[in-house]
């Protein structure tokens, strides 16, 4: 806590005080308030609305980016699987029309044709003749299937009317997920026959699981219905009904976004296979997505944070040290202008002294001489002594005068010495004529002085008016500080180490406690500010001292007393202090 | 010894002149600076006791008339004025510089030490 005072800056500290005519005419802390309002807004409002833009902006960038990719992706894939079954149905286009039905009925032959076609292409796995009746005539393959009939199959109704067909993939007679390519010849005589084959549905599963899918990518096929038709990683088995909503036809390679049943959000791209019952789909997380855009995010918002930060930092410096740099100046304005008040005042004191002793020393003049007069002419009489009364009361009168005379005297020479002069300076007696001044105040209040003025005190170059001062002021704040009964004690000591005098000044007071002891000296500071203190004296005091090449230090204890050391050079630094 | 007193205060000049007569000085007063010009002119003085304010000349520029008319005379201010101003110039032009009210035993010797000195 005491480390967090030490950094406090002075005008956070300052104690606020009640109106007056020595108080700030400016609240610092409330400027500090507002310069540090308006450097945040005008700093951090841009910064903060470009960084909201900027992830808006990044944010909707990696986005696009994904479903784009996306659909590439899934129109590239639609495209392969597209050739891929237009590709081997052409080359049994081909094969049906190039062969009569007595040709292809020859096992040989069709083992031979299906050798060729296994050669040229992948996925074949048996070739079959097939009747219009749907009664399978001739089949090479790793299958029993000869004489299978197909008349009630999907595919064969279909083949019959678009003269080929490709099938969803089914179980079939063999027990093993596959589909059928069919292409039709119809002869001459309005008779047809089929030659089909069984393509390996495993083939797809290799296709759509070599796309390289990011973001716990699946990629498989559906029919028409919405059941599954490839394995899929996440999203069901074979034959399954596909999780989400079947997608509405499109030529276009479709995207959406839907949430799962776990509530996920989902990307699921959609492109429908021409001339087939398959759908292609493929489904993202989003969140796996995204990853790349929440990276991008941290840094984002780190940069945020450390920029804030360091903005931060740098308006509460600045600006803490603007306004304290302000608040001093502004503390110093004030000094010097009460400063300047003050010793106006003085110097309206003094001529004020000087022009009342003048008015008092004429008519006491009067009174001594004319009393003088009249003892001269009892004591010059020629009978000398007739009435010894009248002379003592002469003599009582003249004693009167002559007190009155010092008065006014010492009123004429603090007057004589409110500017600033150097001389040849004698302590002991510059602090005799200050208690002059105060030795009634003393008696009234019941306070004790003491002085111990060592012998050996040298005489040295100063200025008494501000010498006058500073023992003024402090012997005053020493009779504030003690009650009646009080005691005040005066040293003074000669340093010849140093070649300084030091005036030692304590009394037994109320002390000063130990947080106003780093303030008193400051300007404005006083306790007394109810009965009318300024708190200028002592700071002034400082100054003098300071002006003298002095310095005043303090001790204190609440309670018991205070003790204030003035160290005075014997060689004063003289261009700092004559005018 | 042959004073010459000038104050504008006559009440003062006047009881302080008769108390020097009574201690055997010669003694001669004036009011006004003219007066102690004409005073000056027709006798010969050891020393001027005159005052710093006075109205119309003050006591520097009356001592300066003076200084014409007899060139050896001393002086001492008695004033009841002590500003800065005149301490300096009136304790540079003259043998002493008094402040009112003054003893006259201590009178008599600055009077007595000033005329000794320019003997």
């Amino acid at each position: 806590m005491s480390i967090l005072i030490q950094f406090k800056p002075d005008f956070l500290q300052a104690v606020p005080t009640s109106d007056g005519p020595y108080r700030h005419s400016f609240n610092f802390r409330s400027i500090w308030k507002k310069a540090i309002l308006i450097a945040l807004l005008v700093s951090l409002c841009p910064l903060i609305f470009i960084t909201i833009i900027d992830y808006k902006f990044t944010q909707n960038s990696i986005q696009s980016e994904n479903l784009l990719r996306t659909q590439q992706v899934g129109s590239n894939a639609r495209r392969s699987i597209s050739f891929f079954l237009s590709e081997r149905l052409s080359a049994l286009s081909f094969i049906v029309r190039d062969n009569s039905i007595e040709e292809l009925k020859d096992p040989e032959k069709l083992k031979g044709i299906l050798q060729n076609l296994m050669a040229s292409f992948n996925g074949f796995v048996d070739l079959g003749l097939i009747d219009q009746n749907g009664v399978q005539l001739n089949y090479v393959g790793p299958y029993q299937l000869e004489g299978k009939d197909y008349s009630n199959q999907a595919w064969f109704q279909q083949v019959k009317d678009k003269n080929f067909s490709i099938s969803e993939v089914f179980v079939g007679f063999r027990n093993v997920p596959h589909l059928i390519l069919a292409a039709k010849y119809v002869m001459p005589d309005g008779s047809f026959f089929i030659l089909r084959t069984a393509i390996d549905s495993a083939r797809f599963d290799d296709f759509l699981g070599n796309l390289h899918l990011n973001g716990r990518g699946d990629a498989f096929l559906i029919n028409k219905s919405g059941i599954i038709q490839t394995p899929t990683l996440y999203h069901g088995n074979l034959f399954e009904q596909f999780p989400f909503a079947v997608p509405t036809y499109s030529i276009n390679t479709e995207i959406r976004e839907e949430i799962d049943k776990a509530g996920n959000e989902v990307i699921i791209c959609s492109a429908f296979i021409p001339e087939s019952p398959y759908i292609l789909i493929i489904v993202k997380q989003k969140d796996e997505l995204m990853k790349p855009w929440r990276a991008t995010r941290i840094k984002l918002i780190g940069f945020l944070v450390i920029s804030i930060s360091l903005i931060l930092l740098v308006i509460f410096g600045i600006v803490t040290n603007m306004v304290n740099n302000m608040y001093l100046l502004d503390q110093r304005r004030l000094s010097s202008v009460h400063k300047m008040e003050y010793s106006n005042k003085l110097a309206s004191i003094g001529r004020l002294s000087a022009g009342v002793a003048h008015e008092i020393n004429n008519p006491l003049a009067i009174i001594n001489e004319k009393a003088g007069l009249i003892k001269d002419i009892l004591s010059y009489s020629e009978t000398p002594g007739q009435n010894p009364r009248v002379i003592e009361l002469i003599d009582s009168v003249l004693s009167s005068v002559e007190r009155c005379g010092t008065i006014t005297k010492r009123l004429l020479g603090f007057a004589r010495h409110m500017d600033s002069t150097f001389e040849t300076i004698n302590l002991p007696n510059v602090i005799h004529d200050v208690l002059g001044f105060l030795h009634k105040e003393a008696e009234y209040r019941d306070i004790v002085i003491t002085t111990d003025f060592a012998d050996d005190i040298p005489e040295f170059k100063s200025d008494r008016g501000k010498l006058q001062q500073i023992f003024l002021n402090i012997i005053n704040n020493a009779f504030s500080a003690m009650k009646t009964a009080g005691r005040l004690n005066i040293v003074i000591r000669h340093h010849s180490d140093d070649n300084t005098i030091v005036a030692t000044i304590t009394d037994n007071g109320c002390g000063i406690s130990e947080g106003d002891m780093g303030k008193i000296f400051e300007p404005f500071f006083s306790t007394k500010t109810r009965q009318g203190g300024t708190g200028l004296g002592l700071s002034i005091t400082y100054g003098l001292a300071m002006e003298l090449g002095g310095k005043v230090n303090v001790t204190s204890k609440l309670g018991e007393g205070t003790s204030f050391f003035i160290t005075l050079p014997i060689n004063p630094p003289q261009q700092k202090t004559e005018k | 010894m042959r004073l010459l007193l000038v104050d504008d205060e006559n009440e003062f000049v006047t009881t302080l002149a008769e108390r020097l007569v009574i201690r055997g000085f010669e003694v001669d007063y004036a009011t006004k600076a003219v007066d102690a010009l004409d005073l000056a002119e027709k006798n010969r003085y050891d020393l001027v006791v005159l005052d710093m304010k006075m109205p119309g000349t003050s006591g520097l520029e009356l001592k300066y008339m003076l200084e014409q008319i007899r060139p050896n005379m001393k002086y001492i201010f008695l004033t009841g004025h002590g500003s800065e101003e005149d301490y300096v110039a009136g304790s540079q032009q003259a043998t002493h510089y008094l402040v009112k009210p003054v003893n006259i035993s201590i009178l008599i010797s600055k009077i007595n030490e000033a005329v000794d000195t320019h003997e």
